[in-house]
């Protein structure tokens, strides 16, 4: 790792830890926006790590950004930092200038369109993390990008199960000016990486969070950590964990060299099948507490339960490399796996 | 804060894809030229014909120094000559141990004149090595080996029988794991010590153990009065179990705890065809996502060895996901491509099912059972 990315990811880990905590997730599921959290993270630069500086950003890599959002779901950090990445990416592709403050992207469900003609939009996007709070959305057109304020649109709350925002932005009418190309399933493309990105730092979240239970709770006399049954059981968790973290982390390298292939397809199925596993096994091991809204568990459960469905559930994209398997064909599988 | 293990994304070099493209000419020549069958859980099929040709090709021993025989090349390019073999269906097993950890174990704690004498030997494909550890009540508790040596002039003498002996019954040499002291009840550790076995030598006789499908793979070995010259006792007297415990860190998770299976994988994507439904194409898709990850995992454990450390937890972690993964292709495959169902039972596809069937318990038990990985990971968790 270089001094670059040690320094973001150094940083991101102390702001998360000194601000990021159960409270702060809590009143933001409640609807209180984080202006504290998110204002720290924007003036050390976080939020556009990966946007050049000429563009408004602090200049890294896509794969700064990548580990900075690992690090954020390790904290469960309830912002729309993964949306405010992809959004700056799509512009900073396109040539265009990259707004401040927390930006989201629609539309974010398969299927869905939104319309531009003569400087004008129509059709409506559902499900849109943040849209409410967003200082701008990033709309990816039939015609192109579009940057809307959020206030020349209607909106229409909703929450995930993880008491994300996931809005329904009505466009029908509101004016838009195209800053640019996006190229077809390029926001969905991105958005399961960060998705994945998301859940596997959230995944070493709980891991943690379950190995410190066991060690702390006694029962008959002894910690957990001293249960066969129960180390086995965090064993096969750690496994999940881990392969989570590398499928991830395969498909972030993939992605800064320019050349992701299959491996956001792999991650998002992975790490989503991981997800429940691990969510499963988590909650197994911490009992009856782990069910309670007083233990900071569900805050991490949640969001696992809830980002594994978006951009595509395993489903989707274990028959998009299926797919492309098949077309390989057997003799080709190895050279495909191996990625050779 | 305990920390998740880590497995940092290794890309291989030009050299291990110049390596990669040197086997793969290799073994497509062997297969045009009917030089070996594809076939699964290749590191117990053996050819011995081929592992001659495979270690005068230069793929066997390729990490040692180049005065044994090696090419002083790193794990990083063992790993791609062991994967392309293991992938292609290759027999590998005559030559496996011997290359994996024998030879390793001699260059680590060998005398030089052992490694003379032994390493050349097995680089050219004609010393085979097998693993003389488990024993009638010693599976898992390797601590509780009872295999005697007992002192003698210039010597010692092996009393005692070994078991679940993969090959022996076609391997020149074992080394055993045998007991050079009464056991000590503070600390089974001590009192152990490693010997190199002759096993076409007076005084231990081979008996095959059929596994559940009849195949002759393992062995049981009784030895009786069994004379061990002192040169061939590998590393310390007494030091036995460290030396064990180092020799297993290369056991673990190399590529054959991810493609035990591969074979079936690979008929089934033929079964399937270039048009899946739905269903087989998530079927597939997700097999194979599996198996990408679990390779990127075990590339990375090769790069650790390759910068000098020793990944234990990180090797066996892979090994207990690897061999769980092994051994859900074929339940996946069954239910997604019948067979009984028309394909003639006769197909490479059913034979390939019905040989995953019969070896996956065996998956989950050989090299460490997942329940002793386990405890090894919860280990590494600050568990225990």
């Amino acid at each position: 790792m270089n001094d670059m990315r040690t320094l973001i990811l150094d940083t991101a880990e102390r702001i998360f830890r000194d601000l990021c905590d159960q409270a702060l997730v809590d009143k933001a599921e409640k609807g209180e926006w984080p202006a504290g959290l998110w204002q720290t993270l924007e003036d050390s630069g976080l939020t556009q790590a990966s946007v050049p500086e000429e563009r408004g950003g602090a200049g890294g890599t896509i794969g700064d950004g990548l580990y900075f959002l690992k690090t954020s779901g390790r904290y469960a950090a309830p912002l729309p930092l993964a949306e405010t990445l992809i959004a700056g990416v799509l512009l900073a592709e396109a040539g265009a200038d990259v707004p401040a403050g927390p930006l989201t992207i629609a539309p974010v469900r398969a299927g869905e369109v939104i319309e531009f003609r003569d400087g004008t939009l129509s059709g409506t996007a559902s499900r849109v993390p943040f849209a409410h709070a967003a200082a701008a959305i990033v709309v990816a057109t039939s015609a192109g990008l579009a940057i809307v304020d959020p206030k020349a649109v209607r909106i229409e709350r909703d929450k995930s199960m993880a008491g994300e925002p996931r809005d329904t932005v009505i466009f029908d009418g509101a004016s838009a000016t195209i800053v640019g190309k996006v190229p077809a399933g390029r926001v969905w493309q991105l958005g399961a990486l960060v998705r994945s990105v998301q859940m596997a730092g959230a995944l070493e979240g709980i891991l943690a969070m379950s190995v410190q239970y066991v060690q702390d709770r006694k029962q008959f006399g002894r910690t957990l950590s001293k249960f066969q049954a129960v180390q086995q059981s965090l064993a096969a968790m750690a496994g999940q964990v881990a392969a989570a973290s590398s499928a991830a982390d395969t498909a972030i390298e993939a992605t800064e060299a320019g050349d992701p292939g299959v491996s956001i397809a792999v991650a998002k199925a992975r790490v989503g099948e991981a997800a429940g596993i691990a969510a499963e096994l988590a909650h197994q091991a911490h009992g009856a507490i782990g069910f309670t809204h007083e233990y900071a568990l569900h805050q991490f459960t949640r969001r696992l339960w809830a980002w594994r469905d978006e951009f595509g559930g395993e489903p989707y994209w274990q028959a998009e490399i299926g797919r492309q398997v098949a077309k390989a064909g057997a003799d080709n599988l190895w050279k495909f796996a191996s990625r050779t | 804060m305990t920390t998740a293990l880590t497995y940092p994304p290794r890309t291989l070099g030009p050299e291990q894809e110049a390596m990669r493209a040197e086997v793969r000419a290799f073994l497509q020549k062997e297969y045009a030229a009917g030089g070996f069958g594809r076939g699964q859980e290749a590191m117990a099929r053996y050819d011995l014909e081929f592992s001659r040709r495979w270690g005068q090709a230069g793929f066997i021993g390729i990490t040692w120094p180049k005065q044994y025989g090696g090419r002083g090349l790193t794990f990083l390019d063992r790993y791609v000559v062991t994967e392309e073999a293991l992938a292609a269906g290759a027999p590998v097993g005559a030559h496996w141990v011997a290359d994996r950890q024998s030879g390793p174990l001699l260059l680590k704690y060998g005398t030089e004149e052992q490694r003379q004498r032994f390493l050349p030997r097995i680089v050219a494909g004609e010393a085979f090595f097998c693993i003389g550890m488990s024993e009638p009540d010693s599976g898992s508790d390797l601590a509780s080996v009872r295999m005697s040596a007992t002192r003698t002039d210039g010597g010692w003498l092996l009393n005692g029988t070994k078991l679940w002996t993969s090959l022996a019954h076609i391997c020149h040499y074992m080394i055993a794991l045998v007991r050079t002291s009464p056991v000590n009840p503070d600390n089974r550790h001590e009192g152990m010590s490693q010997m190199i076995v002759d096993l076409k030598a007076p005084g231990v006789e081979v008996r095959p153990v059929y596994n559940l499908s009849g195949e002759h793979h393992f062995n049981q070995e009784v030895f009786t009065d069994y004379f061990v010259p002192d040169e061939n006792v590998v590393g310390e007297i007494g030091a036995g179990w460290e030396q064990v415990m180092s020799e297993l860190a290369y056991e673990r998770s190399g590529p054959e705890r991810i493609l035990s299976t591969f074979q079936t994988l690979v008929e089934l994507v033929r079964q399937v065809g270039d048009d899946p439904s739905e269903v087989e194409a998530r079927a597939i898709g997700r097999l194979t996502a599996h198996l990408m990850t679990l390779r990127g995992m075990s590339v990375s454990v090769a790069g650790m060895l390759a910068d000098g450390k020793m990944p234990v937890t990180e090797a066996a972690l892979v090994k207990d996901v690897g061999t769980n993964y092994c051994k859900e292709v074929p339940e996946v495959a069954r239910l997604i491509c019948p067979p009984e169902d028309g394909a003639g039972s006769n197909s490479r596809y059913e034979k390939m099912l019905r040989t995953a069937t019969l070896i996956a318990p065996s998956l989950t038990i050989q090299g460490g059972t997942r329940e002793i990985l386990r405890g090894m990971i919860a280990r590494g968790l600050g568990l225990r």
